[in-house]
């Protein structure tokens, strides 16, 4: 395969556990740079991806190119290939700088070139002060960040992130996942990150890859994949979706809560629609184009917004103006048909 | 008023909870001073003392013993006794040692086969460990007997002459104590390998490791509570082991154990016996001490 293929390609990859098939012919490009997220549910084989990647699991056919050759015969132990996991797996009777230098000293980089190099892996992630701290003695925040020192220090050809924020609580995880992209710029190293977290791929990915029973639904730029969700899985994966089924006939989309104009025409007779709760309108008086007379069932706080939903659907919206909203309360909702998504289903 | 306390839950007067702790230890406290530290203590005294010709205990006291065992006896200096006790140090670090070695992948093998059969290979492990140590070893008189396929294979090589058997040896002693002590390092061993957590493995090769730095840096530290349980547990029992090397070794191979029990039993030199028992006590203790010390960080013994 010819190196501009991309950094890293994968071709037709499969893989068979028993009777299972975690991952089904799967082909992707990634490119030099990029920071890469395969986003699925659970058992949706995207850990398993990463593995072969790695190196730690061995695909039943299909192979592996990274920069043009065929790593798919070379072990994990030579592959330039580095892996953050998700339970860290630090050595915890070494300590940090140790910890960190771990790959360098196994490729017998001399302590000259060692040391600096370290320590720059180091400052980086803001563990100078703790280099000689054991892993039991940092907290979970800390360790992930000595997780990923030890992986970048190695100057990896890819990196991998398996589910490295799992273990963070909320608040710690939205401050690492703009530190990581942050570091991925700054290194301009190729990423790839296995998450099942919605935000933090939307957050980091310069590419997200969604992913379901071993195969890539959609793979696209973060505003594309929720811009454009392509069936019902994506849209109700990533982020929130008003789902509308019906019959298309007449240039018109015919649901429960009305018929509604459509800017696509549906390639189908009778399928889907989705619309994201943020993109719907609230007005006092008929719109001109799709409105849907509803009234208000529940009103939910969040902060940031309230989620009211409304029936003929339910119809979820998300209203950031703090009007007077009462459970009954009838209003207007305008489904723009620039904002209606036709999905293949 | 009484003070009151909570103890694992449940809410107790300090003075009532001591009572009830003297009461639940004193049978075990009892049974120790009476079969092991009265016992100990009068085997140091006797260690002392001399043997009569009948072959009595004579209570006067003095270092003879102790001289006779560093060699000094009657027909001048001999390293016989010395012999005896290094060799047995000896035997027990190599059966120590190999039982490792072998520990090693027989604990991967198991804990790598799925749930349904492990416990069935585990059962192999622990039926022998169950098995009477007297009929093992007579088994393996069997097993090295002259016209059995071993010691055939043995004269074919010209190791031993034809008809003979692989017993008394050096190797039918090593032979015979490895197949007893295996089952005591491999299964604590196998408690730590079975709860490996593998990540680890994954990391060093992914770091480029080789197999010697996978094991040294992602298996042994993860495994050294299970392997210095088997260690000690074998170590210390296999330095003053009889039965194996009084079967399979008989005179060629004498061991610090058979020293004793023969200085209790034909020689009825109860008060040598007492003298060989101390050092062997004595050499134990050091070697644990020395153990201990180069692992500092196991909380063990």
């Amino acid at each position: 395969m010819a190196p501009d293929k991309g950094m890293l390609y994968l071709k037709g990859i499969n893989k068979t556990y028993g009777s299972v098939k975690a991952v089904k012919d799967v082909t992707l490009e990634i490119k030099s740079g990029e920071f890469f997220t395969l986003l699925g549910p659970s058992g949706c084989g995207k850990t398993t991806l990463l593995r072969m990647i790695a190196g730690l699991e061995i695909q039943d056919s299909g192979s592996i190119i990274l920069e043009g050759k065929d790593i798919t015969r070379i072990p994990a132990t030579k592959r330039q290939i580095n892996t953050v996991f998700q339970s860290y797996a630090l050595f915890p009777h070494l300590n940090v700088f140790e910890n960190v230098a771990f790959g360098l000293r196994a490729r017998k980089i001399p302590e000259k070139e060692l040391k600096p190099k370290v320590q720059t892996a180091l400052d980086i992630l803001e563990l100078g002060r703790m280099s000689t701290r054991f892993p039991h003695q940092l907290s979970g925040g800390q360790n992930q960040r000595v997780a990923l020192a030890r992986a970048v220090v190695n100057d990896p050809k890819v990196l991998l992130l398996d589910e490295p924020m799992s273990a963070l609580d909320a608040k710690l995880r939205a401050q690492v996942q703009v530190e990581l992209r942050r570091l991925q710029k700054q290194l301009g190293h190729t990423f790839i990150l296995v998450t099942h977290d919605q935000d933090e791929a939307l957050v980091v990915s310069d590419r997200i890859a969604v992913m379901k029973d071993g195969q890539i639904i959609q793979s696209g730029s973060p505003d594309d994949v929720y811009d454009f969700p392509k069936n019902r899985f994506v849209a109700e994966f990533l982020g929130a979706a008003n789902i509308l089924s019906g019959k298309f006939f007449d240039g018109m989309f015919h649901t429960d809560v009305g018929n509604l104009e459509l800017d696509v025409q549906p390639s189908w007779e009778h399928g889907v629609i989705a619309i994201r709760p943020e993109w719907i309108k609230f007005s006092d008086t008929k719109p001109e184009q799709n409105g849907v007379r509803a009234k208000v069932t529940e009103i939910i706080y969040r902060g940031t917004n309230l989620d009211i939903w409304c029936e003929p659907g339910p119809i979820r919206v998300k209203s950031t103006t703090y009007k007077d909203f009462k459970i009954g309360d009838e209003l207007w909702l305008e489904l723009a048909p620039k904002e209606l998504v036709v999905l293949d289903e | 008023m009484n003070k009151l306390m909570i103890w694992y839950g449940e809410l107790i007067a300090p003075k009532k909870l001591l009572k009830r702790g003297a009461l639940f230890l004193s049978p075990g406290m009892l049974w120790l001073i009476f079969f092991l530290v009265i016992p100990g203590l009068v085997l140091i005294l006797v260690s002392f003392a001399g043997r009569g010709s009948y072959g009595e205990l004579v209570w006067e006291f003095g270092l003879a013993n102790y001289k006779r065992l560093v060699g000094y006896g009657i027909f001048g200096w001999t390293p016989d006794y010395i012999v005896i006790l290094l060799r047995s140090v000896w035997v027990a670090i190599v059966t120590t040692g190999l039982s490792v070695v072998l520990s090693y992948p027989l604990c991967f093998f198991i804990a790598k086969k799925p749930e349904r059969t492990r416990y069935v290979w585990l059962m192999m492990v622990i039926i022998p460990f169950w098995t009477n140590m007297v009929i093992r070893t007579y088994s393996w008189f069997l097993i090295l007997a002259p016209e059995m396929p071993l010691a055939k294979l043995a004269a074919y090589f010209k190791l031993i002459s034809p008809g003979m058997a692989l017993y008394p040896s050096a190797f039918a002693v090593y032979l015979g104590m490895i197949s007893i002590f295996l089952p005591f390092v491999a299964l604590p061993l196998f408690s730590s390998v079975e709860r490996m957590d593998w990540a680890l493995v994954e990391a060093a090769q992914d770091l480029y490791s080789s197999n010697v730095r996978i094991f040294m840096h992602a298996i042994l530290p993860q495994t050294l509570p299970g392997l210095s349980v088997g260690i000690i547990l074998t170590f210390v029992p296999a330095m003053g082991m009889f039965v194996v090397p009084d079967l399979l070794g008989g005179a060629k191979y004498m061991l610090v154990g058979n020293l004793i029990e023969q200085q209790f039993g034909t020689s009825r030199d109860w008060a040598f016996g007492a003298a060989i028992s101390m050092a062997l006590m004595a050499l134990t203790l050091f070697s644990l001490y020395l153990y201990r010390k180069k692992n500092k960080d196991i909380d063990l013994l």
